[in-house]
């Protein structure tokens, strides 16, 4: 197997989008043509020499090319898109689209991702080893296809929407996953090893959820059936099968109803009373007041003005609403 | 003397109001007296024909933090100096203008490859997403006066937002199979507080604040008769939940009208998804249809334009030169806050009042021109100021009510001496633009 390797030396002043990072494109290419291939920036068109360093050749075929990417690529889009076969390995963080509609190969990478990372994936391994963001293997705006086939492994958290439209493929989260899990799933298995935020599974056809930790609050329309044991990491163990969505359609097998299902480890209820969700304070104390009518003394400030000020010495951010009456409140 | 003008629109809210009687002065300057509209719109008429108020020539922001007046040539250089050289710029707003200046101003957009975005980033931008996961049964508001006897309000409060709404289309009126008018219609409310609205509604749903998609979801379940688990469905009572499903199928004719309320709560597209999907499930058992309570009174316009010219309604990115779009990234708060464009262009919508304070910062860093007949928090923080004429007084122009039914606003006076348009500005950008990317 061939190695490219790509060190970005001169970090992006916008955003990067780079989807020619890929081994089908790479593949039979020397240094030299790698790096005239394009990035684009806005509405601007570099080479990809311009950013980074090419090391390296690509190999005969995809199958045959590995592209290992290093330095600050944090502000680096559409790595690995729709790419078919060899493999890709960041050595720090990637934007948004990383492995998007992705076919085949492995792209593996060691820092966290953005969101939209996977969306549309049908086939390979994508694996991330620190935190992904939203929409982690959804569909695209309004397609009906989200993940199809594949395996995307998150070892730390993910965020809301994660598995969107998913119909396929298995999704392995180590950490904990926000709100609007599995929306709308037609098939397709996720585990999530940590807690789920809630609504998970809602307006699921079909498809198997595996939370091992808490769901916070489960959906009203999902039933709970019974205790069923599972095999799961090659271990039989027992689960609370929760049977739903009860709001959505689902098809027939056999004469029976085929749900999608909620698999919460035995033993470990669902948080009875859901948490309150902490409301964001955003009032300031006696103190900080006192603060914002010394800084204002005698001046005649725009409602902007003060909320500027406020934003910068306490990090509040308050609504021009609140601004206002709270300078009427000041004045009098 | 005096002259009168009937059947003016109103350019406040979605609702459009096509009814009222304005009376100018024999010059046709001032507005003397306006008739049929509710308090907001009579208001915006009246304070447009108070010309002391109003800044009448572009202004440029000075390195001391004051303003200086300067001429239309030159606030037109400076923005399609702008917009010529940046990477990625971004213009929004488009909310409170005719469809006439948003063509051209597209135009601009895709010979600059800039970002285009409405207003609807901020409020109705959550339905247009789910409208495309879904697809959505909708109707007019003609039909909702004729035929609706089942009328639900969720998460929106017409009595204070848009005010003629009730009375012209969605309670009172007397239409043509609803002739006993709000004795025939059942209204149900679902609203975490006990708003204004709630107060006329048959039935008040008190959902727990943020739980709308339960709910929503709980209610297709009881509309199939099937079980739910839990007595209180966020926040609701099992019973309740079922006796609305009952109501809402025994209805001959029902329709779903939506506001920020679900459209900006925890969930956001998933509620209007989860909405539309019980629209579609009612439809089983009789007619039901659903609208967006949209806000601006031409935000509907402005998905109308982008979607026919781009094909898609807000959020559109044209920096590669062809339409790309995906709210979650090519979204205007997104972009602001992650830093991804280099130049702000707005017009006809305030996001210094309504953006987070990240965002109005990155506004106040970039270079910016704000274009707006009014001094607002937004044109405070850009670089130039310019301010045009209203649009649906001093100017006419096609404009969409909330249920995507063009009207063509009215002029009603004459604005200021030598005030521009803000299609007449912004075709003056578009010639030197054109001028510049020559080169
Ligand atoms: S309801 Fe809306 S459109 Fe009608 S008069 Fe009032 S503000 Fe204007």
């Amino acid at each position: 197997m061939d190695i490219v390797k790509l060190t970005l030396t001169k970090v992006p002043e916008l955003y990067l989008e780079a989807e020619n990072i890929t081994p089908d494109h790479f593949a039979g290419k020397t240094a030299q043509q790698i790096g005239e291939l394009h990035v684009h920036l806005g509405n601007t068109t570099a080479k990809i020499s311009d950013y980074f360093t090419v090391e390296g050749k690509g190999g005969a075929t995809a199958a045959d090319t590995k592209i290992i990417i290093s330095g600050p690529t944090d502000k680096v889009k559409y790595i690995g898109m729709k790419m078919t076969a060899g493999e890709i390995e960041v050595q720090g963080n990637t934007d948004m689209y990383t492995a998007a509609w992705m076919a085949g190969g492995k792209i593996h990478v060691k820092g966290n991702v953005d969101s939209f990372c996977a969306i549309g994936m049908t086939g390979g391994e994508f694996i991330v080893d620190g935190n992904a963001k939203n929409y982690l293997a959804a569909s695209y705006r309004g397609d009906w296809r989200g993940m199809q086939g594949g395996k995307v492994i998150v070892k730390g958290n993910a965020g809301s929407d994660t598995a969107t439209f998913m119909n396929g493929g298995t999704i392995d989260i180590g950490g904990n996953v926000d709100v609007h899990l599995g929306t709308h799933a037609e098939g397709g298995k996720i585990i999530v090893r940590g807690n789920a935020k809630g609504r998970v599974g809602g307006q699921m056809v079909k498809g198997d959820i595996f939370v091992l930790g808490q769901v916070e609050r489960m959906m009203p329309t999902y039933i709970l059936k019974g205790e069923e044991e599972v095999e799961l990491d090659g271990k039989k163990q027992m689960f609370h099968v929760w049977i739903g969505d009860m709001g959505e359609r689902h098809g027939k097998r056999k004469g029976e109803i085929i749900y999608g299902k909620i698999y919460v480890p035995s033993g470990k209820a669902e948080a009875a009373a859901p948490a309150a969700r902490a409301e964001r304070k955003k009032k300031l104390t006696d103190k900080q007041l006192e603060q914002v009518k010394e800084a204002f003394k005698g001046q005649e400030p725009t409602v902007q003005q003060v909320r500027t000020y406020i934003y910068d010495t306490f990090d509040i951010d308050m609504k021009p609403m609140q601004v206002s009456r709270l300078i009427d409140g000041l004045k009098r | 003397m005096s002259k009168t003008c009937t059947d003016v629109i109103c350019p406040f809210c979605g609702t459009l109001c096509d009814d009222l009687i304005v009376t100018t002065d024999d010059e046709g300057k001032k507005i003397l007296n306006v008739e049929n509209a509710c308090a907001i719109g009579a208001e915006k008429f009246l304070h447009a024909s108070d010309h002391s108020h109003r800044v009448t020539r572009p202004q440029k922001l000075q390195e001391d933090g004051s303003f200086k007046e300067i001429t239309y040539d030159e606030a037109i250089e400076y923005t399609a100096q702008m917009l010529a050289n940046a990477k990625k710029p971004s213009m929004y707003g488009w909310s409170s203008t005719n469809c006439e200046s948003q063509s051209v101003g597209h135009e601009i957009a895709e010979l600059c490859g800039a970002l285009v975005d409405n207003t609807a980033a901020v409020c109705h931008g959550t339905t247009l997403i789910a409208v495309q996961n879904v697809g959505i049964p909708s109707c007019t508001l003609g039909e909702v006066k004729n035929r609706a006897d089942r009328v639900i309000f969720w998460g929106c409060n017409p009595a204070h937002a848009h005010p003629r709404h009730m009375s012209r289309y969605s309670i009172f009126p007397r239409g043509y199979f609803t002739g006993k008018g709000q004795k025939q219609r059942k209204i149900i409310v679902v609203d975490p507080r006990p708003t204004d609205t709630a107060s006329l509604a048959d039935v008040h749903l008190q959902v727990e604040q943020g739980y709308d998609y339960e709910l929503l979801q709980a209610l297709r379940a009881a509309v199939r008769g099937n079980e739910l688990t839990g007595d209180i469905i966020a926040g609701v009572p099992k019973e309740k939940v079922y006796e609305a499903a009952e109501l809402l199928k025994s209805g001959r004719f029902g329709v779903i009208f939506f506001g920020m309320g679900v459209t900006q709560s925890l969930g956001k597209d998933h509620n209007i998804d989860a909405a539309i999907m019980l629209t579609k499930d009612l439809n089983d058992y009789t007619k039901f249809s659903i609208i967006a309570m949209r806000g601006h009174y031409n935000v509907t316009g402005s998905g109308q334009v982008l979607g026919w010219q781009f094909g898609f309604p807000y959020s559109v990115d044209l920096s590669r030169g062809f339409a790309r779009y995906n709210p979650g990234e090519t979204g205007t708060i997104e972009v602001l806050k992650r830093k991804e464009i280099d130049a702000m262009f707005v017009l006809g919508s305030d996001p210094g009042a309504h953006f987070p304070m990240e965002c109005v910062k990155e506004i106040s860093r970039l270079p910016s021109v704000a274009i707006d007949p009014h001094i607002t928090p937004t044109t405070a923080i850009c670089k130039v100021h310019v301010p045009v004429a209203f649009v649906g007084v001093e100017v006419g122009g096609n404009c969409y009510r909330m249920d995507n039914v063009p009207i063509e606003a009215r002029k009603v006076v004459e604005p200021p001496e030598g005030m521009m348009t803000d299609e007449e500005f912004l075709k003056a950008v578009l010639k030197r633009v054109k001028e510049l990317k020559a080169n």
